[in-house]
């Protein structure tokens, strides 16, 4: 069964319109699908900033501890070894290292949380509301009203924001 | 970003062409045959590669005694390479990284095949230490494992070349999450393009089921801020920690606090070298001059002025160093350089860094591809010869006379150098045939945005 009102905009300004009037008219905005990041859509859509900084934070966090435990133990009290009068702890030494394994690891992280947050993954079924939408057409996807009046109304709504076409169509929400 | 009044924007790509046209364009070099150019570069950069398998094959099965190398001079054509290719790959990172950070928007063209050029010069780069090692297979003693075969013994993570280790292994994988994250918009696009069943399959499994979401997009924009974030003080620490192999040891030549920034400058100059030969190859061999205009080029060359000029601050002050500092073999080693047996590689060096890049104050040499393209060659041998003499002059004639010597390549040095060249233009090539080398979905933003600044000034630069 129909779930979804599909609109394809050909300019960037109508779409941004037609989601700000459509949330202002108390529709439900599904996603809105583009070939390009449209600034200003995060507002118009009021989608809350995203916790992924924290992901680098704790990843980053995790690899400095890592280096620094690993050079710690390796060095001082697995196998010290007097390498030109150096100290055991050489704590400045190590730094080099640590940083790179704190952006080794803080990066990693960010993506990996990146790819199963956004569930991206090789072999995904891709489902695209209009096959445009990694070309050139900028899809708004609402989803469909339940009762039919205020169906007839999100069309007239779409189509007056400059909609080249509305479609009802089925996803899996 | 606001800018002052009366200036405007320059228009990175030229005419208004529509997104489907950008599409179009950018995908078209990977759905036709490539032009007589492309043959003729990737024939060339084949045998270039043929040559490097076979003297690798050689030098393995004989090890590094075919090489130059001898008592005094224990590192030469080997680590000058590598300090060479890593050096390249830094301009990669930094048009990708801090130009994003500073959001300019000329990046947008060239980003794509410069963060490649990162890729594939680290892989060039990282061949060196292992060839060096001279017994390839036991490569895994430079890594901290557990357990080992020497008992519970350690790497020395003192050393800054364990640090190297890190340094450029972190790099190269950074570089390379960096790089496919930019590339997955593109290869979905490419996939709802592909008519093919196999090209279909290879471009859906690798764009991940990309479906240009702007939930997705707008935490996709945080994530690459982030790694940008990220890489940009990564690349400033690699080369960083390159040079500390030389500084923290005590020869003359190589025991000097002004090596990291020096170094960082550099690879920096050399990169963009590397990035402006490539890219005027390619837009020639492809036809994207609307892509990557003479203005990119110009901005370019902007970039090598100012790190030219660093870079030949510290030549001078590496001179005023070792005059001033008033240690005998400082001041020896640098007579040495620009008047021994190696000074034609001094001047050589002075030539291409010092004095090249100073034809960039001039608008009308900025401006002209031709003579862009010679420079940035010359760019790049004179980096060459930096690290040669940098290397190779300073251990040759260290403190005891009775321990001094001479280097002379063998065949086999210069067929490895010649041959790393046929790799990375090899893998270079098949770059720009096989995968979108413009970030399309970059570029479609920025011509948005240039159809709006048009439709505001009510004209058509059209």
């Amino acid at each position: 069964m129909a779930n979804i009102l599909v609109a394809t905009f050909p300019q960037v300004d109508d779409l941004l319109r037609a989601v700000r009037k459509a949330r202002s008219e108390m529709f439900r905005v599904y996603d809105v699908f583009t070939p390009f990041p449209v600034h200003g859509l995060d507002e118009a859509m009021g989608i809350r900033r995203t916790r992924l900084p924290k992901v680098t934070l704790l990843a980053g966090l995790t690899g400095l501890a890592a280096a620094l435990t690993l050079q710690f133990y390796t060095n001082v009290l697995d196998w010290p070894l007097n390498v030109g009068g150096k100290p055991d702890n050489s704590t400045l030494a190590f730094i080099p290292i640590s940083f790179e394994l704190t952006v080794l690891f803080g990066g990693l992280a960010t993506v990996a949380a990146l790819l199963l947050r956004a569930r991206l993954y090789p072999g995904k079924q891709v489902w695209l509301p209009d096959p445009g939408v990694t070309d050139d057409v900028f899809a708004l996807v609402l989803r469909k009203p339940s009762d039919d009046e205020s169906h007839q109304r999100a069309v007239a709504l779409l189509k007056g924001c400059g909609a080249a076409s509305v479609v009802e169509s089925e996803a899996r929400l | 970003m606001k800018l002052p009044e009366g200036v405007t924007e320059p228009r990175w790509i030229e005419g208004a062409p529509t997104l489907k046209q950008v599409t179009a364009d950018i995908a078209h070099p990977m759905e036709g045959k490539p032009g007589k150019l492309w043959y003729a570069c990737f024939a060339l950069a084949v045998l270039g590669l043929l040559d490097l398998l076979g003297m690798a094959t050689y030098l393995i099965a004989k090890g590094i005694g075919v090489w130059g190398l001898n008592n005094s001079v224990g590192w030469a054509f080997d680590i000058t390479n590598f300090v060479f290719w890593i050096g390249i790959g830094h301009a990669g990172t930094l048009i990708s990284a801090i130009l994003l950070l500073f959001r300019q928007k000329w990046r947008t063209s060239i980003n794509r095949s410069a963060e490649a050029m990162t890729i594939f010069a680290v892989m060039c780069a990282g061949l060196f230490p292992l060839l060096h090692m001279g017994r390839p297979w036991n490569f895994f003693f430079i890594m901290p494992y557990f357990p080992n075969q020497h008992g519970p013994l350690w790497v020395n993570f003192r050393s800054p070349l364990v640090w190297d280790v890190f340094a450029i292994s972190t790099y190269f994988t950074i570089s390379l999450v960096f790089w496919y994250l930019g590339l997955v918009p593109d290869l979905a696009t490419m996939r709802d393009r592909a008519a093919g069943k196999i090209k279909k399959l290879v471009f859906g499994t690798l764009s991940l089921g990309w479906n240009g979401s702007h939930r997705t997009w707008s935490r996709y924009e945080v994530v690459s801020l982030i790694l940008a974030g990220l890489a940009t003080p990564l690349v400033l620490s690699v080369h960083s920690i390159v040079s500390m192999d030389f500084a923290t040891s005590l020869l003359p030549g190589w025991h000097t606090t002004i090596f990291p920034p020096y170094f960082v400058a550099g690879a920096i100059y050399s990169g963009f070298g590397m990035v402006m030969t490539l890219l005027i190859l390619t837009r020639q061999s492809m036809n994207l001059q609307r892509y990557i205009t003479v203005r990119h080029l110009e901005s370019m060359a902007k970039v090598l002025l100012l790190t030219g000029s660093i870079v030949s601050f510290a030549y001078a002050t590496e001179f005023f160093s070792a005059w001033y500092g008033g240690n005998i073999y400082e001041r020896y080693h640098f007579l040495n350089r620009a008047t021994g047996p190696y000074a034609f590689g001094f001047w050589l060096m002075v030539l291409c860094n010092a004095l090249t890049p100073q034809l960039y104050w001039f608008k009308r040499f900025r401006t002209n591809v031709a003579l862009l393209f010679v420079t940035s060659i010359l760019v790049n041998i004179g980096m060459w010869f930096e690290r040669f003499v940098i290397i190779v002059v300073s251990l040759h004639r260290a403190f005891l006379p009775s321990g001094w010597g001479m280097f002379y390549p063998t065949v086999v040095d210069v067929g490895i150098l010649v041959g790393v060249f046929g790799l990375f233009f090899t893998l270079f090539l098949l770059f720009i045939r096989f995968v979108p080398m413009i970030a399309m979905w970059e570029v479609k933003g920025v011509v948005t945005d240039q159809q709006h600044a048009d439709r505001a000034h009510g004209g058509n630069h059209g």
